[in-house]
C-alpha cells in the first residue's frame, strides 16, 4: 500500500512539472485520451462489459462542445457540461439496450449503434459533415480568472479535469456500489439471487462510464479546438480498447499508462500513414497472445513474485 | 408508366435489386459468422478482411495472371479459406478457452493488420473489376443487369447449399453435435480439433467467395469490408446467432428493408439496420431467430 502511495506521489510531481518539459498540448492531449481510456476500463474491467463502441460518447461531446461554444457563443465551461450530459442522455439510451444482451453480443451492439451515431454525424447539419467543427475558439474559464490562450495554464486546467475524473472513478470502485459491480461480473446470478437488480447497476455503471468518456471528448474538443468525424469513428473505439489493453485492464492505473503509449507511438509514427494501423493490428495481437494482463498487470505481477522470492 | 406513392417504378425497382444484392452479402457473411461462432466461439472480425481478400485476390489473378473471373470465383475463397486455416491453427485455436472477448480483440487485430497492410501496398482508392456479364435485359417495369441477376440468384443457391450442408448431412450432423457437446464428439473418434479448423475454412471460405461476387458490381478496395462487417454485426444480432436459415433469412429481409429506406427517405438509409437492431433488442432481445442462453 506504501508503494503505491508512493509511485501516486511521484507520479502526480511529475504531472505538475511535466509542461516545462514536454510539449503541453501533447499531455493535454494524451491526459484526454486518459481519462477516455479509464472511463472505458471502468465498464469493462470492473463491470466486465465490453463497449466497443465508447467513441461515440468521446465524438459526440466533442461536438456538443463545439457547438455550444462556437456556434451559440457560450462560455467553456457549458460547453463541457453540454458535453458531459449530451454523452450521458446517449449512454442511457444506448445502455438500456445494450445491456440487454451479454459478452460479445453487448460489444456488437455497442459497435452498432457508435457505427449508426457515426453516420448520423456525417449528416448531421450540426456537426460540420467531412469538414468537422473547425477553430472553436479558446475562452478564460471562470468568466475571465483563467487565461486558457496560454498553454501551460490549460494544461493545469486539463490535469484538475483528469484528477476529477479519475477521482470520480476511483471513489466509485471502492464504494459499496462498486463492490456490487464486481459480484456481478463475477457472478451475474449470484448477485440476482442476492437481491440486487443487477440491470440497475449496470446501467448505471455504463451512464458513469459514457459521461467520463464524454468529459474526455468535451475537454479535448477545448484543448485542440476543433471536433471531426475520427473521434466518432469505430477506429477510435480500437483505439481505446488497445490504450486499455496495453496499460492492462482492470487496474486502474493502467489505462493512462495505455494511453500515453498510443499517444506517444501515434506521434512518432506519423509519417507511417497506413502503417500505423499495421502496428496497431500487431500490439492487439501480440498482447491477446502473449501479454494478457497488459504492462500494469505484468509489472505487478513481476513485483509480487520477485516480493515473495526475495 | 404508372407511379407508385409517387416514386418512378424505375427507382423503386431499381432499389429493390440493389437492395436484394446488398442482402445477398449481408447473408452470405452473417451466415459464416454464425457457423463460426458456433463452433470456434469466436466472432471473427477479419471477416470484413476476409471478404475484401477475395475480392482482391480474384483482381490481383485477373491483373497480374489472366485467371478469368468463373476460375477466381473457386480459386480466391480456396486461397482465402487456406490463409484462414492457417490463422486457425497458428493463433485462434490458443485462445478458445478463454473469454469470448479475446478471440473478437484477436481477430480485430488481424483485420487492422490485413487491411493497413493493403491500403499501404494498394492505396484506398478501389480498382474497378470488369462485370464477366455485361449487359442486361429491359423487363419493362426496370432494366436488370445479367451479373446482377446473377449475383442475387447465385447467393442465394449458396446460402441454401450451406444450409442443406449444415442441417441435412451427414457432416452437418457432426459439426452441430460437435458444437452442442465437443467432448461426447470425440470420444466417438471423430477429430474434433481438424472439424473446428475445416469449419472455420468453410466461414472464411463463404466471406470470400461474397468478396469475388461483389468484385465486379462494387470498386476493389482495402477498406471495402471495413464498414460492412459492423453491419453484419448488427444484422447478427437481429437475426441471433442461432438458426441458419434465421441469418439467410434477416440478411436478404435487411438488405431489401435498406432499399425501400433509399427509396422513401434517403437519409437513414445508413442507419435504418441499426434502428432495426434497436428495436429488435426492445421486442425481442434474443434476436428474431435467437434461443435465449
Amino acid at each position: 500500500m506504501t508503494g503505491q502511495r508512493t509511485v501516486a506521489i511521484v507520479l502526480l510531481a511529475a504531472a505538475l512539472v511535466a509542461p516545462w518539459f514536454a510539449y503541453p498540448v501533447f499531455l493535454m492531449t494524451a491526459l484526454c485520451f486518459a481519462l477516455f481510456a479509464c472511463a472505458f476500463n471502468l465498464l469493462l474491467g470492473y463491470v466486465g462489459l465490453m463497449s466497443f463502441g465508447h467513441a461515440m460518447f468521446f465524438g459526440i461531446a466533442g461536438y456538443f462542445y463545439g457547438h455550444v461554444v462556437k456556434a451559440w457563443n457560450m462560455p467553456p465551461e457549458l460547453g463541457l457540461l453540454a458535453g458531459v450530459v449530451g454523452a450521458a442522455i446517449l449512454g442511457v439510451a444506448t445502455g438500456a439496450l445494450a445491456i440487454r444482451r451479454q459478452g460479445i453480443y453487448f460489444a456488437m451492439i455497442t459497435l452498432a449503434f457508435a457505427q449508426m451515431i457515426y453516420f448520423f454525424c456525417v449528416q448531421a447539419p450540426f456537426t460540420g459533415g467531412e469538414d468537422g467543427l473547425q477553430g472553436i475558439a479558446r475562452k478564460p474559464l471562470l468568466g475571465g480568472l483563467i487565461p486558457t490562450k496560454d498553454d501551460r495554464v490549460l494544461y493545469y486546467v486539463v490535469l484538475a479535469i483528469f484528477l476529477f475524473g479519475y477521482g470520480a472513478i476511483y471513489r466509485f470502485i471502492h464504494s459499496p456500489f462498486g463492490q456490487v459491480l464486481k459480484a456481478i461480473r463475477d457472478n451475474e446470478q449470484r448477485a440476482v439471487s442476492l437481491g440486487y437488480e443487477a440491470d440497475r447497476y449496470k446501467l448505471l455503471a455504463f451512464v458513469l462510464s459514457a459521461a467520463l468518456a464524454g468529459l474526455a471528448g468535451a475537454t479535448k474538443a477545448m484543448v485542440l479546438q476543433f471536433a471531426t468525424l475520427t473521434d466518432v469513428s469505430a477506429a477510435m473505439s480500437g483505439e481505446v480498447v488497445l490504450m486499455a489493453l496495453v496499460g492492462g485492464l482492470g487496474t486502474i492505473i493502467g489505462p493512462v499508462v495505455g494511453a500515453f503509449i498510443i499517444i506517444t507511438m501515434q506521434n512518432y509514427l506519423a509519417s507511417f500513414g497506413e502503417f500505423v494501423l499495421v502496428i496497431q493490428g500487431t500490439i492487439f495481437v501480440v498482447i491477446v497472445m502473449a501479454f494478457r494482463k497488459g504492462l500494469v498487470g505484468e509489472l505487478a505481477d513481476w513485483w509480487k513474485s520477485r516480493r515473495l522470492t526475495g | 408508366m404508372f407511379e407508385l406513392l409517387g416514386i418512378p417504378p424505375q427507382a423503386l425497382f431499381g432499389q429493390l435489386l440493389l437492395g436484394l444484392i446488398n442482402g445477398a452479402f449481408y447473408a452470405m457473411l452473417s451466415l459464416g459468422l454464425a457457423v463460426i461462432f458456433g463452433m470456434l466461439n469466436v466472432i471473427n472480425f477479419t471477416h470484413g478482411a476476409q471478404y475484401m481478400l477475395g475480392a482482391f485476390a480474384a483482381w490481383l489473378m485477373l491483373t497480374e495472371l489472366n485467371i478469368p473471373f468463373w476460375a477466381a470465383l473457386v480459386l480466391s475463397p480456396l486461397a482465402v479459406a487456406l490463409f484462414g486455416i492457417l490463422l486457425e491453427k497458428v493463433m485462434l485455436k490458443r485462445i478458445y478457452h478463454l473469454d469470448h472477448l479475446y478471440g473478437f480483440l484477436l481477430t480485430f487485430g488481424l483485420a487492422l493488420i490485413i487491411e493497413g497492410l493493403f491500403q499501404w501496398r494498394w492505396g484506398s482508392s478501389g480498382a474497378p473489376y470488369p462485370s464477366p456479364i455485361p449487359g442486361g435485359t429491359n423487363l419493362g417495369f426496370m432494366f436488370l443487369p445479367t451479373y446482377r441477376g446473377f449475383v442475387v440468384v447465385a447467393a442465394l443457391v449458396i446460402c441454401l447449399v450451406t444450409w442443406y450442408g449444415i442441417e441435412r448431412t451427414k457432416f452437418g450432423a457432426y459439426l452441430r453435435a460437435a458444437t452442442e457437446n465437443p467432448t461426447l464428439v470425440r470420444a466417438f473418434g471423430i477429430n474434433v480439433p481438424r472439424l473446428i479448423t475445416l469449419t472455420y475454412g468453410l466461414g472464411v471460405g463463404l466471406a470470400a467467395l461474397a468478396g469475388v461476387l461483389a468484385a465486379p458490381i462494387q470498386q476493389v478496395s482495402a477498406l471495402m469490408g471495413t464498414n460492412l462487417v459492423l453491419v453484419v454485426f448488427a444484422v447478427v444480432v437481429i437475426g441471433g446467432m442461432g438458426s441458419i436459415m434465421g441469418s439467410i433469412v434477416t440478411g436478404f429481409g435487411l438488405g431489401l428493408v435498406e432499399g425501400l429506406t433509399k427509396v422513401f427517405y434517403p437519409p437513414a438509409s445508413n442507419t435504418v439496420i441499426f434502428v432495426v437492431m434497436a428495436i429488435v433488442l426492445l421486442v425481442k432481445p434474443a434476436g428474431l431467430f435467437g434461443q435465449t442462453k
